[in-house]
C-alpha cells in the first residue's frame, strides 16, 4: 500500500503520516514513512510518502505507484498526479490556497483543477475544512481526510483509533476523534 | 525489547544514548537537526548547541581526549566549517570514542550545494558507516563509538536526507554505561606540531591498513547471492532502491564506506558477469574500484546529480517502469517568508532602493525570490559580511555605497563575527544588516546565543549584538524595528554613505514564535483601496488581489504586522497600528 501526502507548508501533513504509519505498526505490519524538512515547510509544497506492506525496502513511493494520493489542497493534487497508480485514488480537500506566483500575479489560479482531476482518475473531493471546523478546529483537516480514507481502505476502527491516540496530544483527542468521523461519514 | 518507529536522526541520538555517550554538541542544519534534539531528551547525555560546527567538534574533541564518549552532528556543509579541527583529529586520535555525524543533501531540498561528504572521509583518513535504514542508523552509531575506540580515531556517520528524515521500524536496547576513561597527559599524542605530528601521521596511515583489513570481515559489509549476470555495489538510500526495484541482482552491501574492503569487492566481481555501482552525487566507490583495475560502471548509469529512485535504478536496469500520469501544468508553490515575516520589511526598502545585497544562509534566502528579488549573492554561512566588502572594493565608491550585506543573528554568531572584525581592521566602508529574529528559525527554532535560552529551554546568558559589534570596532551600530519602513529606509541611507563600517540591527521575533498568541488581523476598506498593489509588492502571503482588483487581508493568516499599512497613500488598510 502506497500512500502520497500532500499539502502546503503548515496543514498537518506531518502528523497524518505518523498516523499511518502507527496504524502500520498496529496492524503488524512493515512501515516507512519519508519526510521533507526544511526550507520547504514555509508556506511551500509539502510532500510526504507513506509505504506499508509485508516488507518495505525504499521509504519513497515512485511515480505511477500510489494507491493513494491525500491532498490538502486542490492544485497539490495536481502535483502528486504522476504518483497516482493509473488506478488510484485522489481524496482532495477543495479548499484552495493560492501560492505566491498567484498572489503575486505571475500565474492564473486554474479554476477548473478538480475537473481536470475528475477526468483523469477516481477522485473524491470533499471540503474537508467545513468539516473540520464543524469538528471543533480549522487545523482537524487531516483527521477529515484520514476518515475519508479509512472509509475507503477498511481496517477495523479500534487499530485506527489506537494510531490516532498514539499520535495526537491528549487535549486535541476529542476533535480529532471528531473530525475523522466526519470524514468516514462523509 | 520493544519496537518503535524511529526518524532516522532519532535513532541516531538512540544508538549514541545506548553506546553511552556522555556529550554532544552540534550546530543546527537540515537534514541532521533532530539528532541532537533527540539527544537533549535522554537525561544521561550532555547536550548543547554550539556556535558552528568547528567548535562543537572541538569541543567534542576536548570532551574525547579528556576521556568521555562525545559525538558531534552537522549538514554536509557543517562538514567544511569543521574540516579543520576533522583532519587533525585524525592524527590526535581518541581517548573517549568520538562519532562525527554529517547529513548530505543530495537533491538540495535545503541546502546550497549537493557536496559529497564522503570525500571528508577519504581526504582526512577517518573511517565512515553509512546506514541504509533507521534501524541501521542506530545499530552504526553504536558500531561507530567502538570502532572509534578501538582503531583510536574519530569515525563518521553518514546519512543523506531520505535516510535522516524517514521514519523505519527500530528495535530497541538499553543504555550500556560507557565508563569515562582516565585522563593522561600525552603531548606526543594531543599537541600537533611539526615534531609530533609527523609520527602521527605515520599512526594514521599504519590505522588505515587495519582499518582496511578490518572492512574485510567488518559485519555490516555484506554479500546477498543472486543473479550471476549483474553484481550491483551499494550502501546507504541506494541499496534500498536497488533491493526494491532489481531484487533478483548479486548485491554487495557495504555498510563502512571508508576504507572498502578491496579484496572483498574483486572477489565479489569475480562472481559476477557484470559489476555496476550504484551510488549517488560523486563515483566515490566506483573510481576507487576501477583504480584497482577491476572492471565496474557506474556514473555513465547513474549521473551526478540529484536523488536516484527506484523507478531511476529500473530504467537503468531494462526494468519496466509503472505508467504515470504527465506532470500537470499548473503554477509552482514555492516556499515563502511567512505573514509576519520581520525579514520581510528590510527586503521590501532593500529591493525598493536598489541596492546590491549580498545574502546569507536561512529563512531570509527567500528573499532572492520574486517578487521581492532582493538578493545578489548567498554563498554559504557567513559570507554575506565578507562578499559586502568586497563588493565594495571591486567597482568604485559609487557602487560600493549601493551594496549591503544581510545576515541572520545565528548566521552572523556562527561565522559573521571574524568576517566584520577584518572589515573594520581594513577600514571597508561597507554596511552590514544583522536580522534579528532571535532564533535560528529555518532548521526548526532551534535557540543561540542570541535567545536567552539553551537547547532545553532553560535561561541562558544573552549575547548583546550591539555591544558585539561595538567590541570589534565599528563605531556605527543601530537599532531599527523590522517592521518600521522608513525607520529602515532612513537608517539604510545614511549608513551606506558612511565612509566607515555601519551594523544596522532590524529586530523582531520570528513571527512564528508569537504563533498561537492573539492577532488583530488588518482589513481593507475596499472603497478607499484603488487597486494601486503598492502592498502586493511586500509578497505577504495573507494579500490576495480580488477579481475587482482590490487587494483582499486573509484575517485566518495576517497576524497584524502592518506593514501593508505602511506602503498604502490612499489610508485604506484598517487596524490596530501595533505601539512601537
Amino acid at each position: 500500500m502506497d500512500i502520497v501526502i500532500i499539502g502546503v507548508g503548515g496543514q498537518g501533513t506531518l502528523l497524518t503520516s505518523r498516523i499511518l504509519g502507527a496504524l502500520a505498526l498496529e496492524q503488524g505490519q512493515d512501515v516507512k514513512v519519508s519526510e521533507v524538512h526544511g526550507m520547504s515547510q514555509r508556506g511551500g509544497s509539502v510532500i510526504t510518502y507513506v509505504r506499508m506492506g509485508p516488507q518495505v525496502a525504499s521509504p519513497m513511493v515512485d511515480e505511477g505507484c500510489a494507491d493513494y494520493v491525500l491532498a490538502f489542497e486542490p492544485l497539490e493534487a495536481m502535483r502528486a498526479l504522476p504518483y497516482l497508480k493509473k488506478d488510484g485514488t485522489v481524496i482532495v480537500n477543495t479548499q484552495k490556497i493560492m501560492p505566491m506566483p498567484v498572489i503575486s500575479g505571475a500565474a492564473v489560479y486554474p479554476q477548473d483543477v478538480l475537473e481536470r482531476l475528475a477526468q483523469q482518475c477516481r477522485v473524491v473531493a470533499l471540503d474537508a475544512l467545513s468539516l473540520a471546523e464543524e469538528a471543533g478546529s480549522a487545523k482537524a483537516v487531516n483527521l477529515v481526510l484520514l476518515g475519508v480514507l479509512k472509509k475507503l481502505l477498511g481496517g477495523d476502527e479500534a487499530s485506527w483509533q489506537k494510531a490516532i491516540a498514539a499520535c495526537v496530544k491528549e487535549k486535541f483527542l476529542a476533535v480529532n476523534q471528531r473530525a475523522f468521523a466526519l470524514g468516514q461519514n462523509h | 525489547m520493544s519496537e518503535k518507529l524511529m526518524l532516522g536522526n532519532e535513532a541516531v541520538a538512540r544508538g549514541a544514548w545506548e553506546a553511552g555517550v556522555h556529550v554532544v554538541s552540534s550546530y543546527p542544519g537540515t537534514p541532521s537537526t533532530e539528532i541532537t534534539e533527540n539527544c537533549a531528551q535522554y537525561p544521561e547525555i550532555y547536550t548543547e548547541w554550539a556556535t558552528n560546527e568547528k567548535v562543537a567538534l572541538e569541543v567534542c574533541a576536548g570532551a574525547s581526549v579528556a576521556g568521555a564518549r562525545a559525538m558531534c552532528c552537522m549538514k554536509h556543509v557543517g562538514v567544511n566549517v569543521a574540516a579543520d579541527p576533522l583532519y587533525t583529529a585524525a592524527y590526535t586520535g581518541v581517548n573517549g570514542g568520538l562519532v562525527v555525524v554529517c547529513a548530505d543533501d543530495p537533491g538540495m531540498h535545503s541546502s546550497q550545494n549537493e557536496q559529497d561528504s564522503r570525500y571528508h572521509a577519504l581526504a582526512s583518513h577517518v573511517m565512515m558507516v553509512e546506514p541504509s535504514s533507521s534501524q541501521e542508523c542506530k545499530d552504526f552509531t553504536k558500531l561507530a563509538f567502538a570502532l572509534s575506540e578501538r582503531f583510536d580515531t574519530p569515525v563518521m556517520v553518514r546519512t543523506t536526507t531520505r535516510i535522516a528524515h524517514a521514519r523505519s521500524r527500530v528495535e530497541l536496547g538499553e543504555r550500556e554505561e560507557a565508563a569515562v576513561k582516565p585522563y593522561q597527559k600525552d603531548a606526543k599524542k594531543y599537541v600537533m606540531m611539526p615534531a609530533m605530528a609527523k609520527p602521527r601521521h605515520v599512526a594514521v596511515e599504519k590505522r588505515m591498513v587495519e582499518a582496511a583489513q578490518y572492512a574485510e570481515t567488518c559485519p555490516i559489509n555484506q554479500v546477498f547471492p543472486g543473479d550471476k549476470k549483474l553484481g550491483v555495489i551499494c550502501a546507504g538510500i541506494s541499496y534500498q532502491y536497488v533491493r526494491e526495484a532489481i531484487p533478483q541482482a548479486s548485491i554487495l552491501k557495504l555498510g563502512l564506506v571508508n576504507p572498502l574492503p578491496r579484496q572483498m569487492i574483486a572477489d565479489f566481481a569475480k562472481t559476477v558477469e557484470r559489476l555496476v555501482v550504484v551510488e549517488e552525487l560523486e563515483p566515490f566507490m566506483e573510481n576507487q574500484i576501477a583504480a584497482w583495475g577491476i572492471q565496474v560502471e557506474g556514473k555513465a548509469l547513474t549521473g551526478l546529480q540529484g536523488e536516484l529512485s527506484a523507478n531511476r535504478v529500473r530504467q537503468i536496469f531494462g526494468q519496466p517502469v509503472p505508467e504515470r500520469f504527465p506532470v500537470q501544468d499548473i503554477p509552482g508553490r514555492p516556499p515563502v517568508m511567512c505573514a509576519g515575516c520581520p525579514h520581510r520589511g528590510p527586503f521590501s526598502v532593500l529591493s525598493r532602493l536598489g541596492y546590491h545585497v549580498t545574502g546569507d544562509i536561512g529563512c531570509y534566502t527567500l528573499g532572492a525570490l520574486p517578487p521581492l528579488n532582493a538578493l545578489d549573492t548567498t554563498l554559504c554561512m557567513g559570507a554575506s559580511v565578507g562578499m559586502a566588502h568586497g563588493f565594495s572594493l571591486a567597482q568604485g565608491e559609487a557602487f560600493g555605497r549601493k551594496a549591503v550585506g544581510v545576515i541572520g543573528d545565528s548566521t552572523f554568531l556562527h561565522s559573521g563575527i571574524p568576517s566584520l572584525l577584518s572589515a573594520v581592521y581594513n577600514r571597508s566602508h561597507m554596511t552590514l544588516m544583522i536580522l534579528d529574529n532571535t532564533i535560528t528559525a529555518m532548521t526548526g527554532h532551534q535557540p543561540n546565543p542570541n535567545t536567552g535560552l539553551d537547547i532545553h529551554g532553560q535561561q541562558a546568558p544573552q549575547v548583546d549584538l550591539e555591544q558585539l559589534c561595538r567590541g570589534v570596532g565599528v563605531n556605527r551600530v543601530r537599532r531599527v524595528d523590522a517592521f518600521d519602513l522608513k525607520g529602515i529606509e532612513t537608517a539604510v541611507r545614511e549608513e551606506t554613505q558612511a565612509p566607515e563600517v555601519s551594523v544596522i540591527i532590524a529586530h523582531r521575533p520570528c513571527a512564528l514564535l508569537n504563533k498561537g498568541k492573539a492577532v488583530t488581523p488588518l482589513k481593507i476598506d475596499p472603497v478607499k483601496c484603488r487597486g494601486c498593489l503598492a502592498c502586493m509588492k511586500l509578497s505577504c502571503p495573507a494579500m490576495e488581489v480580488g477579481p475587482d482588483r482590490k487587494v483582499h487581508i486573509d484575517p485566518n493568516q495576517c497576524v497584524g504586522c502592518a506593514l501593508c499599512q505602511q506602503t498604502c497613500r490612499f489610508g485604506a488598510i484598517e487596524g490596530a497600528v501595533e505601539e512601537k
